[in-house]
C-alpha cells in the first residue's frame, strides 16, 4: 500500500471549517471567535497553555459541546445544525449521532467501557450505530487491534491493560467507524513517559493514512515531527498558526514566543 | 492454654527485638522453654558487621494468643446457645417439624414468594424508569419523579395498603375515556378491580419503586461521565447508552443495596396481613390463634424466611460476581471452586503418598 493510493480517495473527504466560534460556560468565555480550516487528510496539532480552550474547540467539532455562535462544518455540511431558509435548526439526537460516526474521538482518560473486553469495545459502535453484522464488525475489530499491535489482548478487559495499551484500544475503537476525521484530546497526557511513545507511534502511522487528524497535545517534539500545521491557542483565541518549521523556529507573536521558550527546550531534550 | 507460653518463647527469642535476654521470656515455660533458644540461635551473630546475614534463620509467624482466647470464648458461647436450643423442650421442635411442611404453610410460602417476585420485578422496572426521569433534562419529568419518591417514601406502607384496598370507598367506579368529554371506553366497579391481591401488589410495587429509584439513580451517578461521553462520541443511541454502557457498570453499586431491599421485601410482604391476605406470616398467625402454639409457629415462619434469604444471598454472590467482570483484574474464586481445588489437592497429595 503506497501513500498515494490511500491519499487519493481521502482527499475528497474530511475538510473541517470552523468559523467565528464562541462558547461560554456561565461567565467564563472559553472560545472567543475561533476560525480554523483544516484541509482533508491534513494533520493539525493544537498547542497552548491549560485553559486556553483547546479541548473545548475540539469538542465543538463533534458537537459534544454546542457552540453559542459561529459554526463548524465538515465537508460543507454543518455540524449539529441544518440550514433552513434564514435559520439554523438544531438537529435531532438521531442525526447528530449519525454525524458523529464520521468523527472519531480519542480521550485523555481513554474512556474505554470497563465492563467490555477490548474487542467488545471496538465492535460495539459499528454494530449499533452503523448496522454492521457482528461477524463483520469482529473481523474488522481484530484487524484494527492487530494494527495497533494488540491482537493478543482482544479478550482482555481494560483494567487488565496498561495505560498505553488502553489508549491504543481506544484508537482502534475510534477507527472502527471508519471516520473521516479523528480528534485526539491530549491522548498521552494520562500516560507514563515510557508509554507515551507506543501511542504516538500509532498516531504517527495514522498520519500517513489520509484521515484528517486534529490533535490537542503537549508533546512539542511529536507535533513538530508529525503535524502539517501547528496552531497555538491562548485565552480562547488562535494566536497564530503555521507549519511546524515556521512556528517553532520563528514565532511572530510575543505570547507564542513566551510559551515556547518555557516549554520547547525541555521537550526537545527528551 | 498450656501451649501458649511455649509458643511465645521461641518467637520472642528469635526476633530478638523486644527483649535482649531470651532467658527472661523463656523462664515461665520452665526447663522446656530454656532448651529451645540455643538450637535456633545461629553461632556468632557478629555484632560489628555492617550487613547481617539472616539466611540461616527460620521465619516464624507472629503468634496471637488473645485471638485464640477470644475464639474459644465465642465457640463456647455458640455451643451453649445451640445446646439450649436443642434441649429446651419449650421450643417445641416437634411442633415446628409438624407444621414446617404443612400444606397451608407451603401455600402461604408460595403466596409470599409470588408477592415478592411480582412486586420486586415491577418495583425495580418502575424504579429504573423513575431514575431515568429524575436524571433527564426535562424539569417536569424530574419533578414528577421526585414527587413520586417523596410521597411514597413519606407515607407508611400500612396506610398505602389500606388506601389501595379501600379505593372503592373513595372512587366507586374507575373508567377509561377521554377527559372532559363524555367518551368512555370502559367503566368498572373499583371493588371488583382492586382485589386483595391487586391492592397488595399495588402497594408493595409502588413503595418498592420509590426506594429502588433512588438506589438505581445512585448507581447511575457512580458511573464516570466519560463513559457516556465516549458512547455519544461513537454515535451510540441514548437508550443503548443507558442499558448497555451505564447500567451494567452501575450494577456493581446497585446490587448490594438492591438485595438488601429484596430481602427486606420478602419479610415486608408480611404487612399484607392488614388485607387478610394469606401469605406465610398471616397463615402462621391463623394457625397459632387456633392451636395456641405461638412460638413454634413463629419459628416455622422464621425458618422459611431464613431459607429464602439464604437462597437469595447465594444468588446475590453470583450476580455480583457476574457484574464484577472487568471491574477487578482477576475474579476471586467462588467457594465451590475453592472447595474443588482443596479436594483435588488432597487427592493428588494422597496419590503421591
Amino acid at each position: 500500500m503506497t501513500i498515494t493510493e490511500t491519499l487519493a480517495p481521502a482527499q475528497t473527504r474530511g475538510l473541517v471549517e470552523i468559523t467565528e466560534v464562541h462558547k461560554s460556560f456561565g461567565a467564563l468565555h472559553v472560545l472567543r471567535g475561533v476560525s480554523l480550516t483544516v484541509e482533508p487528510g491534513a494533520v493539525t496539532a493544537i498547542l497552548g497553555p491549560s485553559g486556553s480552550g483547546k479541548s473545548t474547540l475540539l469538542r465543538t467539532i463533534n458537537h459534544l459541546e454546542k457552540v453559542d455562535s459561529g459554526y463548524v462544518a465538515i465537508d460543507g455540511s454543518l455540524v449539529g445544525y441544518k440550514k433552513r431558509g434564514n435559520s439554523l435548526h438544531e438537529l435531532r439526537e438521531k442525526d447528530i449521532l449519525k454525524q458523529r460516526t464520521e468523527i472519531g474521538m480519542v480521550f485523555q482518560n481513554f474512556n474505554l467501557f470497563g465492563h467490555l473486553t477490548a474487542l467488545e469495545n471496538v465492535v460495539e459502535a459499528p454494530v449499533v450505530a452503523q448496522g454492521k453484522t457482528k461477524a463483520q464488525a469482529r473481523r474488522r475489530g481484530l484487524e484494527l487491534l492487530e494494527r495497533v499491535g494488540l491482537k493478543d489482548k482482544a479478550h482482555a478487559y481494560p483494567r487488565q491493560l496498561s495505560g498505553g495499551q488502553q489508549q491504543r484500544v481506544a484508537i482502534a475503537r475510534a477507527l472502527a467507524l471508519d471516520p473521516k476525521i479523528l480528534l485526539f484530546d491530549e491522548p498521552t497526557s494520562a500516560l507514563d513517559p515510557e508509554l507515551v511513545n507506543e501511542v504516538l507511534d500509532v498516531i504517527r502511522e495514522l498520519a500517513t493514512s489520509g484521515t484528517t487528524l486534529i490533535i490537542v497535545t503537549h508533546e512539542m517534539g511529536f507535533a513538530r515531527d508529525v503535524a502539517d500545521t501547528v496552531v497555538f491557542m491562548d485565552q480562547g483565541q488562535i494566536v497564530e498558526s503555521g507549519t511546524p518549521a515556521e512556528l517553532f523556529a520563528n514565532p511572530h507573536e510575543a505570547r507564542t514566543k513566551a510559551f515556547f521558550s518555557k516549554i520547547i527546550e525541555p521537550a526537545f531534550n527528551i | 492454654m498450656s501451649t501458649a507460653p511455649t509458643e511465645l518463647a521461641p518467637s520472642a527469642t528469635e526476633t530478638n527485638e523486644s527483649s535482649p535476654d531470651p532467658q527472661a521470656v523463656a523462664s515461665p515455660a520452665g526447663p522446656h522453654g530454656s532448651s529451645v533458644p540455643p538450637a535456633s540461635v545461629p553461632p556468632t551473630p557478629g555484632a560489628a558487621r555492617a550487613v547481617a546475614d539472616y539466611s540461616g534463620y527460620k521465619v516464624v509467624a507472629a503468634k496471637h494468643p488473645w485471638r485464640w482466647v477470644g475464639t474459644i470464648v465465642v465457640a463456647l458461647g455458640v455451643v451453649a446457645i445451640l445446646f439450649s436450643l436443642a434441649t429446651n423442650p419449650r421450643w417445641e421442635w416437634d411442633v415446628v417439624a409438624q407444621w414446617f411442611t404443612a400444606e397451608s404453610v407451603i401455600r402461604g410460602l408460595g403466596e409470599t414468594l409470588k408477592l415478592t417476585v411480582i412486586s420486586g420485578v415491577l418495583g425495580f422496572v418502575l424504579g429504573f424508569i423513575l431514575a431515568l426521569m429524575r436524571l433527564s433534562a426535562s424539569p417536569l419529568l424530574v419533578s414528577v419523579s421526585w414527587t413520586f419518591s417523596w410521597i411514597f417514601r413519606s407515607t407508611p406502607l400500612l396506610v398505602q395498603m389500606l388506601l389501595w384496598y379501600n379505593l372503592g370507598y373513595l372512587y366507586e367506579k374507575i373508567s377509561l375515556g377521554i377527559p372532559f368529554t363524555s367518551v368512555q371506553f370502559f367503566e368498572v366497579q373499583t371493588t371488583t378491580l382492586i382485589s386483595q391481591f391487586a391492592a397488595a401488589i399495588l402497594g408493595l410495587t409502588l413503595n418498592q419503586a420509590a426506594y429502588s429509584a433512588e438506589i438505581i439513580r445512585g448507581g447511575i451517578l457512580s458511573v464516570d461521565q466519560g463513559q457516556l461521553e465516549a458512547a455519544s462520541a461513537l454515535g451510540i443511541p441514548a437508550w443503548r447508552r443507558s442499558t448497555r454502557i451505564v447500567l451494567p457498570q452501575a450494577m456493581r453499586s446497585i446490587l448490594p443495596t438492591a438485595f438488601n431491599e429484596i430481602i427486606g421485601l420478602v419479610k415486608g410482604t408480611s404487612i399484607v396481613y392488614v388485607l387478610a391476605y394469606s401469605e406465610l406470616f398471616y397463615t402462621v398467625q391463623v394457625i397459632y390463634n387456633r392451636t395456641q402454639q405461638v412460638l413454634p409457629l413463629l419459628l416455622v415462619a422464621t425458618l422459611w424466611y431464613i431459607v429464602i434469604t439464604s437462597v437469595l444471598s447465594v444468588f446475590q454472590y453470583y450476580i455480583e460476581r457476574h457484574f464484577a467482570k472487568g471491574a477487578v483484574r482477576t475474579l476471586p474464586q467462588t467457594p465451590l471452586q475453592k472447595a474443588k481445588k482443596f479436594f483435588t489437592l488432597r487427592t493428588t497429595a494422597k496419590d503421591l503418598r
